[in-house]
C-alpha cells in the first residue's frame, strides 16, 4: 500500500503544474492544531476533555444531541475520567429522557446515553470529529493525511474560531461568514466567544481555548476507544516485529544450504 | 495427479492405512503441501499467502461482527456505532474488517500484476488465471455490498450508483434494478439482501480458491523465468524444486510477518485513513454528499466508467450504429466490465511464445506502463468528473485496453526475446554463484 502511495505521489507530483488550476478558490482554511491525542503516542488530555464536556453542557447541548455516547462513559479512565459519583449527579442534573415505561421524561442515568436533540439543521456531534475532514491532500491524495491525520477535530476547533463577524440573508435565513465553513457561510450562529464559559480550574477561557477544549473533546466522543487502539498497535507491531526477525532467521538458515551459503 | 513427479504418502501403520483405504485425506494433504515448488520463486510470489490469510481474517472477524450487527435500516448505523463503543475489542475487530478489505485489495492487485509480468496465465495455466479472476470479481462484488452495510452517507450513495449501473442496460436494465434492489431505491430490503450476500460471498470466494489452488498444483508454479520444471524424472525434478513444506511455507510466513507489521500499524494508528468521513454520518436519502466516491480499490475501475462521456467519437460512434440503443452511460458499463474481461482474456490475447516479462525486452516496457496506468487511473477516479481529469482518464483508459487488444497480440510476433535459461537449476544456480554440477539440493556446493 505504501508503495502504491508513495508512486501515485509521484505521480501527482510529476502532473503538479497541470492539476493546480483545477483546485477551486476561496478553499476552507483549517488550522493545523497541536492536539495532544495525535500521533502514535498521542494521549487524550483528561482536564482538557472534562473543559471541553463543560463548554459542551453549557452552550452546545442546547442544540446538538451526543445520542451515540453513553452517559457512564464519562468516568472512563482513557477519557474524561469523571468519578462515576459525579457522573451519576451530571446526568440527573442536567438531562431528561423520555422514559416509555413511565411514559413520562425522567432525570437521566449514567446507562442513558446524551439525549438526542432534534434542532432543525442543528446535527448530532458524536461522530462529528469523524465525519468531517480537516485536511484534504493534494490533489485527492491525501497526502496530508497521512502525516497530519483526517483533521476532524482541527476542523471543528477552527470552524468555532473561524467566524468573520460578517453576516447576510439569504431565502430569510442568516447566514455567518466562517473561514473554516466549506462555501464560506455557515447558518449556524457564532456559539462561542471569549470568557463565554467559566472554567472552575480557572484554566484560559478565550475563544481559542473554548474552540480547542470542546474540539478535543468531541474527538472522544468519536473515538472513545483511541488509548486502548494505539496500546493495541504498539503491541501488535512490537509483536509482528518480533515474529518477522525469529521468521527471517529461520528462513535464512533454512536456505543456506539450499543457496550453498554457510549461515 | 499428474504432474512434477515426487514422494507421494504411504501409510504405515495400521491406523494410517485403516484409514487411507477408505478416506485418502492424509494423502491429500501430504501431496499438497509437499508439492514440489520451483526453488527459483521470488518475493513477489509471496502474496498468495497474503491473500489466504486474508481471507481467513474477514471471515473470522466477519462471524463475529455479525454477532452485534442488526441489518436494518432505523438500526445498522447505531449498531456499528456500538461494536465501537460497547463490545469488548468491537473497535479493534471493525478496524481490522475494514481495513483488511484494503490489505486483500493491496495483495490481489500486486499478485494480478505478478502473474501479467511473469506470464503466469499462459497455457498450460489459463484455468488457474480465469479461476483467478472469478475470484477477484467476487471480491469486488462482497467489498461493494459489505461497504453498504453500516449504512452511512457513502454507504448508501454508493449502493444508489452502483446499482444505477444495472439501470443503463437498455430495455431491461431498470426491471434488473429494481430486482437487485428489491425495491424502487436503495432501502431496507437492499440492506438485508446486500448483507445476506456478503456473508455468503467469502465461502464462495474460498471454494474458488480451492480451485484455484488445486488447479496450479496441476500444472506446477510458474516461476520468475518461465521456464517449466524438468518432469522426465523424479530426481530431474528435484533439481529444479523444493517441498513447499518447509521451504516456502518459512519463507512465505516470514513475508506475511513483515506485512502484517504494516497492517497493524495503520489498524492501530490511522485506521480511518483510507475510508471516508461521509460514511460517519447516517444514510440520509435526502442529502447527496458533494462526492460520491467508491473505495481506493474501485477507483481505477470506476475512472473507466466515467471516462467514456457522450463527447468521446468511440461512444457517439456506437451511439449511431446502435441506434441510440448504447448510450454514454451503458458504453461506461460496458468499458469498465470489458476492462476487466480484457484481463481475463489475456491468455488468448498474448502471442509470445515466451512466458516470462524477464526475457522480453519490448514487453517489459509496456508492461511497466500499464503499471503507471493502472496508478493513474487509481487517482483520475477519485477527481472531479471535469477537465483535465476528463481527457486524461480516456487516454488512461485507453490504454488499459490498448495494452491488451493490441499491444499484447502484436509484441509477441514483432518481439525478438532474449535467451532463457535451459532448466530453474540453471538460473538459480547462477542467481547464487553456484557452479551447474548438478548438485543436489541437500547438498552444500560452495561457492566459488
Amino acid at each position: 500500500m505504501l508503495k502504491k502511495l508513495a508512486l501515485g505521489a509521484a505521480f501527482a507530483l510529476a502532473l503538479a503544474p497541470a492539476a493546480s488550476f483545477a483546485a477551486p478558490d476561496g478553499e476552507p482554511y483549517v488550522e493545523d492544531f497541536a492536539f495532544s491525542f495525535e500521533g502514535p503516542f498521542g494521549k487524550y488530555d483528561q482536564n482538557q476533555l472534562q473543559r471541553g464536556l463543560q463548554v459542551y453542557t453549557e452552550v452546545c447541548a442546547v442544540c446538538h444531541g451526543l445520542r451515540y455516547v453513553p452517559l457512564r462513559t464519562l468516568s472512563a479512565e482513557s477519557g474524561p475520567g469523571i468519578p462515576e459519583e459525579q457522573v451519576r449527579a451530571y446526568a440527573a442534573e442536567n438531562f431528561e429522557v423520555f422514559d416509555e415505561e413511565l411514559d413520562d421524561f425522567r432525570p437521566a442515568t449514567p446507562t442513558d446515553h446524551f439525549p438526542q436533540v432534534t434542532s432543525v439543521g442543528a446535527p448530532d456531534l458524536s461522530l462529528m470529529a469523524k465525519a468531517r475532514a480537516g485536511f484534504h491532500g493534494p490533489y485527492g491524495l491525501g497526502i496530508n493525511q497521512l502525516i497530519k491525520g483526517i483533521g476532524g477535530a482541527e476542523y471543528i476547533a477552527s470552524l468555532l474560531a473561524g467566524y468573520t463577524g460578517e453576516e447576510k440573508e439569504e431565502a430569510g435565513v442568516i447566514l455567518y461568514e466562517n473561514t473554516a465553513f466549506p462555501g464560506g457561510w455557515i447558518s449556524m450562529a457564532p456559539p462561542l466567544s471569549d470568557e463565554l464559559v467559566e472554567y472552575a480550574d480557572g484554566s484560559a477561557n478565550d475563544l481559542n481555548n473554548l474552540s480547542e477544549d470542546v474540539a478535543a473533546f468531541l474527538m472522544w466522543t468519536a473515538e472513545p476507544k483511541m488509548m486502548a487502539r494505539k496500546q493495541a498497535g504498539f503491541v501488535g507491531v512490537f509483536f509482528l516485529t518480533v515474529l518477522s526477525v525469529l521468521l527471517y532467521l529461520t528462513n535464512k538458515r533454512l536456505w543456506a544450504p539450499v543457496k550453498g551459503k554457510k549461515d | 495427479m499428474s504432474g512434477i513427479p515426487h514422494d507421494h504418502y504411504e501409510p504405515k501403520t495400521g491406523g494410517e492405512k485403516w484409514l487411507h483405504s477408505r478416506l485418502p485425506i492424509v494423502g491429500l494433504l501430504y501431496d499438497t503441501i509437499m508439492i514440489p515448488t520451483p526453488k527459483n520463486l521470488n518475493w513477489w510470489w509471496i502474496w498468495g499467502i497474503v491473500l489466504a490469510f486474508c481471507l481467513v481474517l474477514q471471515i473470522v472477524t466477519g462471524i463475529v461482527l455479525v454477532m452485534h450487527y442488526t441489518p436494518h435500516v432505523d438500526l445498522a448505523f447505531a449498531s456499528v456505532e456500538h461494536i465501537m463503543r460497547n463490545v469488548n475489542g468491537g473497535h479493534m475487530l471493525r478496524y481490522l474488517h475494514a481495513n483488511g478489505a484494503s490489505l486483500f485489495f493491496v495483495a490481489v492487485y500486486i499478485h494480478i500484476f505478478r502473474g501479467l509480468f511473469y506470464g503466469s496465465y499462459k497455457a498450460p495455466r489459463e484455468i488457474t488465471w480465469i479461476i483467478g479472476m472469478l475470484i477477484y470479481l467476487s471480491m469486488m462484488g462482497t467489498a461493494f455490498m459489505g461497504y453498504v452495510l453500516p449504512w452511512g452517507q457513502m454507504s448508501f450513495w454508493g449502493a444508489t450508483v452502483i446499482t444505477g449501473l444495472f439501470g443503463a442496460i437498455p430495455f431491461i436494465g431498470e426491471g434488473i434494478q429494481t430486482w437487485l434492489l428489491g425495491g424502487p431505491a436503495v432501502d431496507n430490503a437492499t440492506l438485508n439482501r446486500f448483507f445476506s450476500l456478503h456473508y455468503l460471498l467469502p465461502f464462495v470466494i474460498a471454494a474458488l480458491v480451492v480451485v484455484h489452488i488445486w488447479a496450479f498444483h496441476t500444472t506446477g508454479n510458474n516461476n520468475p523465468t518461465g521456464v517449466e520444471v524438468r518432469r522426465g524424472s523424479k530426481a530431474e525434478a528435484e533439481k529444479d524444486t523444493l517441498p513447499f513444506w518447509p521451504y516456502f511455507v518459512i519463507k512465505d510466513l516470514f513475508a506475511l510477518a513483515v506485512v502484517l507489521v504494516v497492517f497493524w500499524a495503520v489498524v492501530g494508528f490511522m485506521p480511518n485513513y483510507l475510508g471516508h468521513p461521509d460514511n460517519y454520518i447516517e444514510a440520509d436519502a435526502l442529502v447527496t454528499p458533494a462526492h460520491i466516491v467508491p473505495e481506493w480499490y474501485f477507483l481505477p475501475f470506476y475512472a473507466i466508467l466515467r471516462a467514456f462521456t457522450s463527447e468521446v467519437w468511440v461512444v457517439q460512434i456506437a451511439s449511431f450504429i446502435t441506434g441510440g440503443i448504447i448510450d454514454a452511460k451503458f458504453f461506461g458499463v460496458l468499458a469498465m466490465f470489458g476492462a476487466i474481461i480484457v484481463m481475463a482474456l489475456a491468455p488468448w490475447l498474448d502471442t509470445s511464445s515466451v512466458r516470462s516479462g524477464k526475457y522480453r525486452p519490448m514487453f517489459r516496457w509496456w508492461f511497466y506502463l500499464l503499471i503507471v496506468d493502472f496508478m493513474a487511473l487509481m487517482w483520475l477516479g477519485a477527481m472531479p468528473a471535469e477537465e483535465p481529469y476528463a481527457s486524461f482518464a480516456l487516454i488512461a483508459s485507453a490504454y488499459w485496453f490498448g495494452y491488451f487488444l493490441v499491444i499484447l497480440p502484436i509484441l509477441g510476433v514483432i518481439e525478438k526475446p532474449l535467451p532463457q535459461p535451459e532448466t530453474i537449476e540453471e538460473d538459480f544456480n547462477a542467481h547464487y554463484g553456484k557452479k551447474a554440477d548438478g548438485a543436489g539440493s541437500a547438498e552444500a556446493s560452495p561457492a566459488e
